[in-house]
């Protein structure tokens, strides 16, 4: 019988890493991943494999690293995977592959995030095998975005011999991976390794070019690129429309996010973006993005960090772990509280957030029971700093500037399901500029899918769309 | 990439920097922007782009030394490049087709009107200048001016040359001597382009205004460069620069410009770079 109980995840105490940016969670040791592989069952018929949107090799790599074959273990995982690394940091596994694990039947999933990390690390660690650039095959393809849904699909690509360049509208390629998760949860110098594994296979990387602006889409087509994938993400982000959100001392989650870890404000003035530190901070959300937001307000020095958010702690749709996390932090949370007007002071800086109490009323369209206001509950929360992080949409340049590319009403480009093929002929799109803000993991599976409909597409007939 | 070709003091604060950047200048149109990184651990900073040339492949920029990324940006000589420029970025002025429009530019704000007068100009509208500063050593572009407008106006707060006073009280003394003119295009510091939106106010005339608020990306992603205009929230770098005068919260904007006012100078006096000089 396996042990019912997975091997826990050395971890940083909260109180110290609360405040810095070192990463939380440190890594299996070598012994630590070995008896968690030991407990794999090696299922015959996977479903763990199944639950990944990526069908990585499951069983097979955690059988390797059993066998400490460690350089073997990380091949078989980047065959169907060109991001192991942030992978293993950052995916809902006990969403996906670990929640169809047959072991929790009788205990705890395998930990296969964790052991996906391991192998990726250990293969930071040893030198990685300097992948094969394969010959090319004379044809142009072009990726707009640099995120994890097109390093996906310009890694798959290029492994088929396509001449792969991806166009990123920042300074640095990464996407959501270098401005909005944070370097204590996914260190930028992992994801920096992943982009140069992606470059090592032939793709190349253009910074600084924001397509629909410096070049468009039927440039690239005058260019000789045969097929365009549009990774450009969910960039836009929402606020709530309520009196005040414009004072200053108000951030979307994006800007919060984005100077703290694309352009490292919490390092200022050593590095020369700012950003207001606040002593009582409160997030609005309780997605991934939230938790992230709240936790680098402790880690710049607030002495209260608060959640708000309208639903019960049931619906919120941050991963477990990172919401047990912020808990052990220190970060206090206000369920069925719904933000109503944002207090300014004379000098027009946020000195508070009116909220109103909710309760449960009948379930809504998501299934979820809708939350409503409970009349005269209004209170007010003193604070300086106020983070609206309630989701992203996708930006429009792209739609508005490529002829035939059609969007929905809230801004996602139209594409197929299965192969991402929009309206718009010889022009793929995928992630979160499909989705809406999603998950990283399922961005990648939207670039896999893609580059396999575009290589279909581009050695085949070329004639039916 | 990102070559400086040209460069030029245009006052003691003030410089005038050519760039190589071939997919900008290609681009380009009249009120868009760039935005750009001097070092590795620089800011994002939006510039307008004061003129563009397809031919050689090349914007020009104007700035005035006022944070530690101008003063930083002030410092590359020619031959040096920038580290990250991106653009066209923001959505191009929405120009008249004929009729006539007067262009009022204050202080390094000549500078971003200067290629709106270039096009209107070629398209045959009457131009109108009005381009001030504090004292005659700060009037920037008067030459490029002249060329593409038909009067100039030029204005001193101190009286040092031409009119004695704001931008703003010329154009009521041009409006109060009969001036006819179809729109006002502002573009210059927020308490002049909000003195010449009060201006207009009265007469009901159609007054255009660039914001330049504090941006991180310019694509869109962050929202701090967002503004109140009609009531409504707008995102600059994607829905502006230009919207009409008379709409914009300026109480606002005034506030959020200053949001990092005590940062910028501990930056300043950090770098250790002799800001401001």
């Amino acid at each position: 019988m396996p042990v019912k109980q997975r091997t826990p995840m050395p971890m940083q105490d909260p109180a110290e890493r609360a405040r810095n940016f070192s990463q939380v969670a440190m890594g299996y040791t070598e012994e630590m991943a070995l008896a968690e592989a030991a407990r794999c069952l090696q299922c015959k018929n996977p479903q763990c494999v199944v639950g990944c949107p990526v069908s990585v090799q499951i069983p097979k790599f955690i059988g390797l690293i059993k066998d400490k074959k460690y350089r073997e273990a990380i091949d078989v995982i980047k065959q169907t995977n060109s991001l192991p690394a942030v992978c293993g940091r950052v995916c809902p596994q006990e969403h996906q592959c670990e929640s169809k694990c047959v072991l929790l039947r009788t205990g705890q999933p395998i930990a296969i995030g964790r052991l996906e990390r391991f192998a990726a690390d250990w293969e930071a660690k040893n030198g990685a095998a300097t992948p094969e650039k394969p010959a090319s095959n004379g044809k142009k393809v072009a990726v707009v975005g640099a995120g994890p849904s097109g390093l996906t699909a310009a890694g798959d690509l290029a492994k088929l011999g396509y001449e792969v360049t991806i166009f990123e509208s920042l300074h640095e390629p990464g996407g959501v991976l270098i401005y909005g998760i944070p370097e204590f949860r996914l260190p930028k110098e992992v994801v920096r390794r992943e982009v140069e594994y992606v470059r090592a296979l032939g793709v190349k990387i253009e910074t600084d070019v924001v397509v629909g602006r410096t070049i468009t889409i039927e440039d690239l087509f005058d260019d000789g690129f045969e097929a365009v994938y549009v990774a450009s993400g969910a960039g836009l982000p929402m606020f709530m429309r309520i009196p005040g959100e414009n004072l200053n001392g108000v951030y979307s989650a994006n800007e919060w996010l984005t100077r703290i870890n694309l352009m490292k404000a919490y390092l200022f003035p050593e590095w020369d973006t700012p950003i207001k530190r606040g002593k009582r901070v409160v997030v609005v959300g309780a997605g991934n993005v939230a938790m992230d937001a709240v936790r680098c307000a402790l880690r710049l020095g607030a002495e209260e960090a608060s959640i708000v958010y309208r639903r019960s702690r049931a619906e919120m749709p941050a991963r477990a772990e990172e919401v047990e996390n912020a808990e052990e932090e220190g970060v206090k949370f206000h369920f069925l509280t719904n933000p109503v007007e944002v207090i300014g002071d004379e000098k027009g800086w946020v000195k508070g957030l009116k909220c109103v109490k909710m309760e449960l009323g009948e379930p809504d369209q998501s299934g979820r029971r809708r939350p409503v206001p409970i009349p005269g509950s209004e209170f007010v929360m003193d604070c300086d700093i106020v983070i609206m992080a309630l989701g992203t949409s996708p930006n429009p340049i792209i739609s508005q500037t490529t002829p035939g590319l059609k969007a929905q009403s809230w801004g996602g480009l139209i594409a197929d399901e299965k192969t991402g093929r929009t309206t718009r002929e010889r022009v793929w799109a995928g992630g979160d500029a499909v989705t809406g803000s999603a998950t990283v993991i399922l961005a990648m599976g939207a670039g896999k899918a893609a580059a396999k409909d575009i290589h279909e597409f581009l050695s085949g007939p070329q004639d039916k769309w | 990439m990102n070559e400086i070709l040209v460069k030029k003091n245009l006052t003691p604060v003030t410089k005038l920097i050519v760039v190589k950047n071939p997919f900008v200048a290609a681009k380009a149109q009249p009120g868009q922007f760039v935005i750009l990184r001097v070092r590795e651990n620089g800011e994002r900073i939006p510039l307008t782009i004061a003129d563009y040339d397809r031919e050689k492949d090349t914007i020009t920029l104007v700035f005035q030394e006022v944070g530690l990324s101008t003063i930083l940006l002030g410092k590359l000589e020619v031959g040096d490049s920038i580290l990250n420029l991106v653009g066209p970025l923001g959505v191009p002025a929405e120009l008249p087709e004929s009729g006539t429009v007067v262009a009022v530019g204050g202080g390094v704000g000549v500078a971003p009107i200067l290629p709106k007068c270039k096009e209107l100009y070629k398209r045959g509208v009457k131009v109108i200048s009005i381009i001030g500063a504090r004292s005659k050593d700060l009037i920037i572009l008067e030459d490029e001016m002249r060329a593409c407008s038909h009067e100039v106006h030029i204005c001193t707060d101190d009286g040092s040359r031409g009119f004695k006073g704001f931008v703003s009280d010329k154009l009521k003394e041009l409006i109060d001597g009969g001036l006819k003119c179809d729109e006002v295009i502002a573009v210059g510091p927020i308490p002049m382009m909000r003195a010449t939106c009060e201006t207009t106010r009265p007469y009901g005339l159609k007054t255009w205004v660039s914001m330049n608020p504090i941006m991180v990306d310019g694509t869109g992603m962050c929202g701090a460069c967002r503004i109140t205009v009609g009531g409504k929230t707008r995102f600059v770098c994607v829905e502006g620069p230009m919207f009409d005068g008379h709409e914009v919260d300026w109480a606002e904007a005034w506030l959020r410009a200053g949001t990092y006012r005590a940062e910028e100078k501990v930056a300043v006096e950090s770098c250790q770079c002799g800001g401001g000089k």
